[in-house]
């Protein structure tokens, strides 16, 4: 572990200080270099071939987000469709929230600040292009002119875009070529009649169409461009957003539809909503999902085509980890003030041998830790929710007061299993905290047995257990799932004795405005 | 006989100069403006003027 660049040296844990024993990494991970591994820790059901393409993707493994960082540039500003969720005056809203506007770049500034921002986080793996329009749109010339020459300045990095599909077919030769191989497509139905109530009109072959003629296109487009990029071997992410009345069962049909086309991964996420943006939706009064309302349509569509859970519904300049954006550390002034910037991979590819290890070994003990519930407690007590201050590397390693979001987990017999996110104000700011932000915290956590910390302060602790909920800071730094596990048992026996009581039943608010919370 | 673009309401997206068919937009101190000189209102070429066909914000209308 000696030239290795320690989780806890580039997150930078405030005043918190690591315990004094790390868990060591398993024997069988010494001497073990990063490939010869080969997918020896890789889910079980996943081709080799593709765990190799996603395990460093944060956005296309739920277990790469905990480790590895992505970036967004906004080189794309037009669009070629009109959503009733988006209003044009801000960005995109299904790839980046509403109400904020991103900087647009050039490709030349955009390589700049990707080498910039590489040179400072070597969490960094994955450059996408997600708009803020359509990363298509205008004949997509922004998009491929970024990613013909980032390809050459620094090929260690991955490509990725995101389109609503409608110019898709036209450039599929392109992005192979470019070997971009991740694509994510928003598929929000797939039938037109269900589209007509979400696309008022779509730009397609020299004209404006409308209605149901609008949304057939579109529909047959995204169809279209999917399947050829699936027989190409492009791994391919749907996006969805949820709008409770006009698509939320329709989605089902939409997760049965994507699969059969060879989609890689469903990501259901919630409609943002609010007047204060001037959409469509926000303006005449379309309301978002629950939480729970959320995770139904999530638990209907498993088993069909492979469900992500972790998206931030980033900005389409955002910066960082998935629950970070380090933006504002990066603007077009501070970049140009940094004058030539090189490319150089090394602290990267540390960082990455790094994963490597942490990551060897993790499968066998999350089976150890589900075996030791399952024999001593069966299949008697429902699973629970727990939310968990974390800031990466699956450790519970965030300060209650400090976190940003608490990453939700579904635990029971079956296993600990990450399920989504909440986003909460910072409760703790310059070391005294709020009572307000704390009633929004308890909200956004409602439907949570416990929540896991490495630290908590005794009021905001009497809080959450007056509300029921268990603030829990025993097993701070120690892995999420298998502490999840641990607590389970242990609260299923409590449950047996009649100590606690089941949260069967509560649900919570998601949060929908934009996202404010600066790094601290 | 040309379009012009409403630069209050303009989004910047560039997504009128990617269609002109007379390279007659261009973006102009931060703004994207239509050369009245070049713009034939898409006659000849398309069914309707493609800026305003494909303009966002709706801002693309007969000066």
């Amino acid at each position: 572990m000696g030239n290795v660049v320690s989780l806890d040296s580039i997150f930078g844990l405030g005043q918190l200080a690591p315990p004094a024993v790390m868990p060591a990494a398993p024997e069988t991970a010494s001497g073990c270099s990063s490939s010869s591994c080969g997918s020896s820790d890789g889910p079980a059901d996943m081709d080799p071939a593709v765990w190799e393409k996603v395990k460093n993707h944060p956005c296309y493994s739920e277990e790469a987000h905990h480790y590895f960082a992505r970036m967004h540039v906004a080189v794309a500003p037009a669009c070629n469709i009109q959503c009733n969720y988006c209003n044009r005056k801000y960005d995109c809203s299904n790839e980046s929230r509403p109400g904020v506007v991103s900087e647009k770049l050039t490709p030349d500034q955009a390589i700049k600040k990707i080498l910039a921002v590489a040179q400072e986080i070597p969490q960094l793996s994955v450059i996408g292009i997600a708009g803020p329009g359509d990363s298509l749109a205008a004949a997509g010339k922004n998009t491929f002119a970024t990613f013909e020459m980032l390809q050459k300045k620094a090929p260690d990095l991955k490509l990725c875009l995101s389109t609503n599909g409608l110019a898709l077919p036209d450039h599929v030769d392109t992005i192979a070529q470019y070997n971009i191989d991740h694509v994510t497509i928003t598929i929000n139905m797939v039938d037109p009649e269900v589209g007509a109530q979400i696309y008022p009109w779509i730009f397609y072959k020299h004209k404006r169409w409308t209605g149901l003629d609008a949304a057939k296109i579109l529909h047959e487009q995204q169809m279209l461009g999917l399947e050829m990029l699936t027989s190409r071997g492009i791994l391919v992410k749907v996006n969805s957003v949820m709008i409770p009345g006009v698509n939320d069962e329709h989605l089902l049909e939409v997760n049965k539809a994507v699969k059969s086309r060879g989609a890689f991964l469903h990501n259901i996420m919630p409609l943002i909503s609010d007047p204060a943006h001037g959409t469509y939706f926000g303006l005449n009064g379309q309301r978002g999902p629950t939480a729970q309302e959320l995770k139904v349509v999530q638990d209907a569509c498993e088993g069909g085509a492979k469900l992500m859970r972790h998206c931030r519904q980033c900005r389409a300049d955002a910066v960082g980890l998935l629950g970070e954006d380090r933006g504002e550390e990066f603007t077009a002034d501070k970049i140009e003030a940094m004058g030539f910037v090189e490319y150089d991979d090394e602290a990267r590819r540390t960082y990455r041998e790094h994963v490597e290890s942490e990551r060897a070994g993790r499968n066998a003990s999350k089976a150890a830790a589900q075996a030791d519930v399952r024999e001593s407690i069966g299949f008697t007590v429902d699973p629970i929710l727990i939310a968990v201050a974390t800031k990466g590397g699956e450790r519970i390693n965030e300060h209650f007061g400090h976190a940003k979001e608490f990453q939700i987990y579904e635990v029971g017999p079956n296993g600990a299993k990450f399920v989504g996110h909440r986003r909460v104000d910072q409760y703790c700011e310059g070391g005294s905290g709020d009572v307000d932000t704390l009633d929004g915290v308890l909200a956004a956590i409602n439907d949570c047995t416990a929540v896991f910390v490495a630290k908590i302060g005794g009021c905001p602790s009497k809080s959450l257990a007056d509300a029921g909920i268990e603030p829990v800071d025993r097993f701070a730094f120690d892995y999420i799932e298998e502490s999840a596990l641990a607590y389970f048992k242990d609260y299923a026996e409590r449950l047996g004795q009649g100590v606690v009581q089941s949260r069967a039943g509560q649900d919570a608010v998601i949060r929908t405005g934009a996202l404010t919370a600066r790094r601290a | 006989m040309a379009y012009k673009i409403k630069s209050a309401e303009c989004t910047v997206c560039g997504a009128c100069e990617a269609e002109c068919p007379n390279i007659a937009i261009s973006l102009k101190k931060g703004t994207y403006v239509i050369d009245p000189a070049k713009c034939t209102e898409c006659q000849g070429h398309f069914d309707s003027p493609q800026c305003a066909a494909v303009c966002p914000a709706d801002c693309c209308v007969p000066a």
